[in-house]
């Protein structure tokens, strides 16, 4: 079968070329998000080689610290990194809205284990 | 950028047919439909990761603890020898991300330079994760001493010094699954970067393979961050 999807498509990837002007901001931007992405690791290792693992409140807070840390990175590699800021908008949804299954699933299971969201937290 | 994706676009001529309707290529798109699922992969696992240490809380053993020696030394270091290794791939995703860049102004050499970065990024890392196995599977000089009086040192599937045998297991399945995608990563970016370096983009007069294997390798880097959190750090 002829691929004909491959000189069709070709006008995508050349409609990504960006002037060496450009190129500098584009750069500049790379390396604010990769002293972000940094910053936020060494945060995270001081954090937990310093603020001792027992079950109560503090720990729970650093907790939920490491996971909104995560996110952070985790925005900041999607949407910079993987470019995914760039694309179009409906793309963008296509690929993020399934992981709205996800954080329900985890929100019934967290509901119907023994323990519940309090217990979740003492982990 | 000027490219069509940042163009304002009627519903009706983007879906009515003959254009990509993401504005994006084939092989782009599918890449990304891939890793949403790849990535779903390792939400299932670290969901069951979080049944386990739920399981046994009070038990499970603590990140800082286990790991905390780095080659050449005997000093305590907690946690920095996986912080160097997150550092390692968050480097080598940088480099990806200036390829893609270098690759949007057609510009080989840069495009060779930043490329080659990222595969030697890739294999420190594994090198690194080599050593973090071996480490783990051989243990500490005192061990833990089993009721029947075994001595136990390091881990291997059926018994291991540090907590409950699902740690160990986890600690290969999730780290070993994620280093098979490091892997794959390095061998896929260095067959770009031979087919970069034949001229083979030039001829389509655009970079998009590196596009492609940068998605995958940063997926990679993305998907690192959530295990550096949920099986180290918390």
């Amino acid at each position: 079968m002829e691929r004909d999807d491959l000189i069709v498509n070709d006008s995508y990837a050349t409609d990504n070329h960006h002037s060496e002007e450009e190129g500098v901001k584009i750069r500049k931007n790379i390396w604010k998000v990769t002293a972000i992405l940094t910053f936020i690791t060494i945060v995270e290792v001081i954090i937990g080689g310093t603020i001792k693992k027992e079950p109560g409140f503090v720990w729970s807070l650093v907790v939920f610290g490491f996971i909104v840390m995560t996110m952070i990175k985790a925005r900041y590699i999607v949407m910079d990194f993987m470019h995914l800021g760039q694309e179009r908008s409906n793309i963008r949804k296509t690929i993020l809205i399934p992981y709205i299954f996800f954080v329900v699933y985890m929100i019934i299971l967290i509901s119907i284990i023994e323990g519940g969201w309090q217990g979740v937290w003492q982990v | 950028m000027a490219s069509e994706a940042t163009q304002k676009i009627d519903k009706s001529v983007l879906w009515g047919g003959g254009r990509s309707p993401f504005s994006v290529t084939y092989g782009k798109s599918m890449m990304w439909f891939f890793l949403v699922s790849d990535a779903l992969t390792f939400g299932g696992l670290l969901i069951a990761l979080g049944f386990a240490r739920y399981k046994y809380a009070g038990d499970w053993p603590i990140g800082e603890e286990v790991f905390h020696s780095l080659p050449f030394t005997n000093g305590v270091f907690p946690l920095y020898y996986v912080a160097l290794m997150t550092f390692i791939l968050i480097i080598s995703s940088v480099t990806m991300v200036m390829a893609v860049e270098a690759g949007h102004r057609n510009n080989k050499q840069q495009v060779i330079k930043w490329l080659l970065l990222t595969v030697i990024g890739g294999v420190f890392f594994l090198a690194s994760q080599a050593w973090e196995w071996s480490h783990f599977i051989h243990g500490t000089e005192a061990g833990t001493t089993l009721s029947n009086g075994y001595v136990v040192h390091g881990a291997n599937m059926l018994v291991n010094e540090y907590g409950p045998q699902q740690y160990a297991n986890f600690f290969f399945f999730i780290t070993g699954f994620h280093g098979f995608h490091v892997l794959s990563g390095v061998v896929i970016n260095f067959i770009v970067l031979i087919m970069v370096s034949k001229g083979m983009m030039e001829k389509r007069k655009h970079y998009e393979m590196v596009e492609k294997a940068g998605l995958y390798w940063h997926f990679v880097d993305l998907v690192w961050v959530f295990v550096f959190t949920f099986f180290y750090l918390v």
